[in-house]
């Protein structure tokens, strides 16, 4: 990787973000760090969400509130990145506070899906999936708190981990609901996910959760052979509401991963059906609370004729949050109010011990689960806008590895007939991420995904070729 | 539980949000729906249960974060300052508060 490579990569973001609108900041001067890198990802153009802190450029959050917001620190994955010669060129759209699932809560536009523009790029880090679909960029980061990383990264057709709770610090990510949330990785190819894994993890002070595992080599075991590996399959998740063509996709892997000497045998998430309100809970209440700092005091907008200090309060952030966000802090509020924290809070609390106990009693049997990442391929822009519900059901197949701090990976593995892609999910124990980058890697060996969308940049392949 | 503008509006000024009209109409048949919805934990006997209180694995719970007490860096009055909508002679400024 090169000057060159950082110049070409910059050109793409720009060429595209007419279409895609990927990018809420470019850095056109991205070239002039390429000189003199070292180190593991020397070089290598990497895209960001507007959500983790990257020191000279804007973390927006995709919110009015924080407008421009330029953070006087690093995200400790973002140091982590630059000291390993990584070059960040931009960061990327994402519904507002990453609260979302198709972009279209970004207060600054939708991102547009590179496969067919007039539908979703998935969310809530659907920039960082449509920059690296689109070519822009080989890697990018994210966050998932629900599935955040994984769902948009399947609806665009590239590779979407969310790492085991406590892998990665949450330094430097700006909260949404601590105890989801994760750093996550986009990208092409599964070396490079492993690569960027490899740097940005493991234990740093400044996040208490961050836990003191051993990092391993994450590209090291991807050639290792997969017989004899025992994949669970939750046959029950294949009912209603799962597209005919997603389930069709998902169960020719399960043949294709048979076919590969792995087991595969019937497991069961008794819960997994109750995941969905679980999360709306637990999400929204610790949300509720996260997003109390946003007052218009130390950084931020703040609203206008407001001469009193609580209406001050109150107009910057009716003006400040966007539908999504208010609904949220609504929600959340509500459930953590006096005489409801039982029912509501307490209770999704117990849903969710057994949920975690689900896994724990699934992974005795099997190495790794597999089911889709989504339930359909990229729906249209403005089809699900007004139905909160409807886009919280996107998540129905994601939101149990946040909920119990499992890994999960999404993995292209087709295209609909309409040409949208499709992903499929592995889940794995915790610190499982080695098995489930190999899982994927042999995967693709034989099923390699090597279709490009419509709207997408070329001198990434050109690189490859050379 | 059925949820009226009374409960929503009360709920705004907890939450320090002061919402249009419009919004709250909105809202109102909204949230009434998702907490219909998140009912359904209710059909799940959960007496025994102990709540989840984080995300952590075990390994994360076992994770040292004790640290001695020592002083370290700070952003700075100036760097601290530099994003804040109304600074003023080295302070945060806000609107009256009486």
């Amino acid at each position: 990787m090169s000057r060159q490579t950082i110049e070409a990569a910059v050109s793409a973001a720009e060429k595209l973000n007419d279409t895609l609108n990927a990018f809420l900041e470019i850095d056109r001067k991205a070239a002039n760090r390429a000189d003199g890198t070292s180190g593991p990802l020397s070089g290598v153009p990497i895209a960001i969400k507007d959500n983790l802190c990257v020191v000279g450029m804007q973390t927006s959050c995709g919110s009015r509130i924080l407008g421009d917001y330029h953070p006087p620190y690093n995200a400790t994955v973002t140091q982590r990145l630059i000291d390993a010669g990584a070059i960040i060129i931009g960061k990327t759209n994402c519904d507002e506070f990453a609260m979302g699932s198709s972009n279209e809560n970004s207060a600054f536009g939708p991102v547009k899906n590179p496969w067919d523009t007039t539908r979703v790029s998935g969310g809530s880090s659907g920039g960082s999936a449509a920059a690296v679909a689109a070519g822009i960029v080989p890697v990018a980061l994210g966050s998932d708190t629900g599935g955040s990383v994984r769902q948009p990264t399947s609806l665009c057709g590239v590779l979407g981990l969310k790492p085991t709770y406590g892998r990665n610090s949450r330094y430097g990510l700006v909260a949404f609901a601590s105890s989801l949330d994760q750093v996550g990785v986009s990208s092409r190819e599964v070396a490079d996910m492993g690569r960027v894994l490899g740097v940005i993890a493991g234990r740093d002070t400044h996040d208490q959760t961050c836990a003191d595992v051993p990092v391993p080599d994450y590209v090291a075991t991807l050639s290792e052979d997969i017989k004899g590996l025992r994949l669970g399959l939750p046959s029950a998740l294949f009912g209603k509401g799962l597209d005919d063509e997603v389930a069709k996709s998902v169960k020719e892997a399960v043949e294709v991963y048979r076919e590969l000497g792995a087991e595969i045998v019937e497991v069961d998430l008794p819960n997994a059906g109750y995941a969905i309100a679980v999360y709306y809970i637990i999400a929204t209440a610790e949300a509720s609370s996260n997003l109390a700092r946003f007052d218009g005091v130390r950084y931020g907008f703040r609203a206008e004729d407001a001469p009193e200090l609580r209406q001050m309060y109150r107009k910057t952030r009716e003006e400040g949050f966007g539908p999504e966000v208010k609904r949220r802090i609504m929600l959340g509020t509500y459930v953590l109010s006096a005489g409801y924290y039982e029912a509501y809070y307490r209770k999704a609390q117990q849903v969710r011990t057994l949920i975690k106990n689900d896994f724990l009693n699934a992974f005795k049997s099997c190495d790794a689960i597999i089911t889709p990442t989504a339930p359909t391929p990229a729906f249209r822009l403005g089809e699900k806008v007004d139905d909160p519900l409807a886009m919280y059901l996107n998540d129905i197949y994601t939101v149990t590895a946040n909920l119990a701090g499992v890994p999960g990976l999404s993995v292209p593995c087709g295209l609909s007939s309409e040409r949208l892609p499709i992903g499929l999910q592995l889940l794995g124990p915790n610190w499982s991420e080695p098995t489930l980058l190999r899982l994927a890697h042999q995967y693709l060996q034989v099923r390699p995904f090597n279709e490009r969308p419509p709207v997408s940049a070329t001198y990434l392949d050109s690189l490859t070729e050379k | 539980m059925p949820i009226n503008e009374l409960d929503i509006e009360k709920v705004a000024q907890l939450a320090h949000l002061e919402l249009a009209l419009e919004e709250l109409k909105i809202f109102v048949p909204q949230i009434t729906e998702i907490v219909s919805y998140v009912e359904q934990l209710n059909e799940l006997d959960t007496a025994n249960v102990e709540p989840a209180l984080g995300g952590l694995t075990p390994e994360g719970e076992a994770t040292d974060s004790a640290r001695n007490d020592e002083i370290g860096g700070s952003l700075g009055q100036k760097k601290a300052l530099a994003e804040a909508p109304d600074p003023a002679a080295g302070h945060f400024r806000v609107p009256k508060v009486l």
